[in-house]
């Protein structure tokens, strides 16, 4: 019980206030995919970083199952989770948010992505990476005037997932505060 | 409770939070597939169905205390559906508000797109009364759900077809159906096909809120927006083929208002902002003041 006690801190203090601003950091994201920017409120335990707790505070909640990947599925995680947000903790294969690195999520095809009348019933990962840089393999599509890079752990999954348009999950990367959307309308490719 | 300009005993933007985090999924989904309507579990809001309710809490999910708030209802910022709206964000998020369309961070609009092109960082949200664009052509929801899952929007051009064999061209004014980004057939709501042009590669974020129909769709910025036609009928973006009699503008959408019982009129731009900024300007229309 004396680790729970901790689970108590590092939600938002104001919060119809810190999730409307987040919130809007957040559409930002991802209606302009590979735009980095800037998330605060929340101090999740480690190993979540400021970006993905928040974003999980801004989006999750009981209504919505949530998967924690690897690391990240840890005691005092899931105690935070428990208190602050209080969504039910569910496999990937059920998932509505998941939460780890690209690594623990792997392989991503378990997760939900949508059904034909449906495909907005699909999953949303926040993948953690250790920093995110306007450099790497090249975005366009929707929310993109011409085109733009951001450094993605790998190209072929999400030209795999935008290849089942209008079906497929949708990424969020969270390194630190920063946070960056991927969309599966954005067309990927290595350069 | 009359204390305009004070938050009083409400939460920031009126809805609790888990209303909130409920709209905010739905946009982000909407945004993910653009031109999708996403179904929500829309609120019983402090006015009636038909005011806004959907862009009302659209507009309540995404406001920051940050924003400069517009608010037009057919073009207009002083119009009673506008006023309303304005207050009642004045007075339950205590933001600043703006009839000034470059001003503006967030733009609720009923069935207008300012003539002021947007930029980045605006979000501009549509009150949508039906958006399923296919809904008079088919009433039944499971039939309209299979027709956008197969792509089936043959029905679409029969009616468009239909209108050309009845009227010699497409009669279809206002509420005309485009494609986004070759995938979804979208309701733009009732905005003129004058508009339409402006919904393609638009470099702000456009939001679409449904009330009473419980759904909320998205354009992101520089989304493709293809408006239906033929290759022998192509679209055209029609207005009334005169000039503002106020500003004297000759490429802004007009509303006609009858000015006396003899049958004299006048043509003025709907989007006031427009109109006034371009008098202060010193332009002048037909009927006119020099400012």
């Amino acid at each position: 019980m004396i680790a729970a006690a901790d689970a108590l801190e590092g939600g938002f203090t104001e919060a119809p206030i810190q999730s409307a601003r987040a919130f809007r950091e957040i559409l930002e994201a991802m209606a302009r995919p590979g735009t980095i920017r800037q998330v605060q409120g929340a101090r999740p335990p480690e190993p979540l970083s400021i970006a993905a707790g928040t974003a999980l505070l801004v989006l999750a909640d009981p209504t919505t199952r949530l998967h924690l990947a690897g690391r990240a599925d840890c005691a005092p995680v899931r105690d935070w989770v428990a208190f602050h947000i209080g969504a039910p903790l569910t496999p990937a294969e059920e998932a509505d948010f998941a939460v780890g690195t690209w690594e623990a999520l792997h392989p991503v095809s378990r997760f939900r992505i949508g059904q034909p009348d449906y495909p907005d019933r699909s999953a949303t990962l926040i993948v953690e990476v250790d920093r995110l840089v306007n450099h790497g393999p090249c975005l366009t599509g929707p929310g993109i005037e011409t085109a733009t890079w951001l450094n993605l752990p790998e190209t072929a999954t999400f030209r795999a997932n935008r290849a089942l348009f209008p079906l497929g999950f949708d990424t969020l990367f969270t390194a630190g505060d920063r946070i960056a959307g991927l969309p599966r309308s954005t067309r990927v490719e290595a350069i | 409770m009359s204390d305009l300009g004070s938050q009083g005993d409400y939460t920031f933007a009126y809805l609790d939070e888990q209303t909130k985090r409920m709209i905010r999924r739905a946009i982000l989904k909407g945004i993910a597939i653009p031109g999708y309507q996403v179904p929500f579990a829309s609120r019983e809001m402090p006015m009636p169905y038909g005011w806004g309710t959907g862009g009302v809490q659209v507009t309540a999910a995404c406001l920051t205390p940050e924003d400069r708030l517009k608010v037009i209802d057919q073009g207009a910022d002083d119009t009673t559906n506008a006023v309303s709206i304005r207050r009642f964000f004045q007075r339950t998020a205590g933001v600043a508000v703006t009839e000034a369309t470059t001003e503006a961070t967030v733009i609720q609009t009923r069935h207008r797109i300012p003539e002021t092109p947007l930029r980045e960082g605006q979000v501009l949200v549509y009150q949508v009364p039906i958006p399923e664009p296919l809904r008079f052509l088919e009433p039944r929801e499971t039939e309209t759900r299979k027709m956008h899952e197969l792509e089936e929007y043959g029905l679409m051009h029969v009616k468009l077809y239909e209108d050309i064999a009845r009227h010699g061209q497409i009669a279809t004014s206002y509420a005309y159906p485009v494609k986004i980004e070759g995938r979804y057939v979208m309701d733009p709501s009732p905005i003129p096909k004058f508009d339409n042009p402006k919904l393609s590669g638009n470099p702000a974020i456009q939001l679409f809120g449904a009330g009473r129909e419980q759904r909320i769709y998205a354009l992101p910025p520089w989304t493709e927006a293809v408006s239906l036609d033929f290759e022998d009928h192509p679209f055209t973006a029609s207005k009334a083929p005169h000039d503002c009699d106020l500003c004297g503008a000759r490429d802004s959408y007009l509303d006609e208002v009858i000015t006396d019982d003899a049958g004299r009129r006048m043509f003025v731009c709907s989007d006031t902002d427009f109109c006034a900024g371009r008098r202060a300007k010193g332009h002048t229309g037909r009927l006119g003041d020099p400012a």
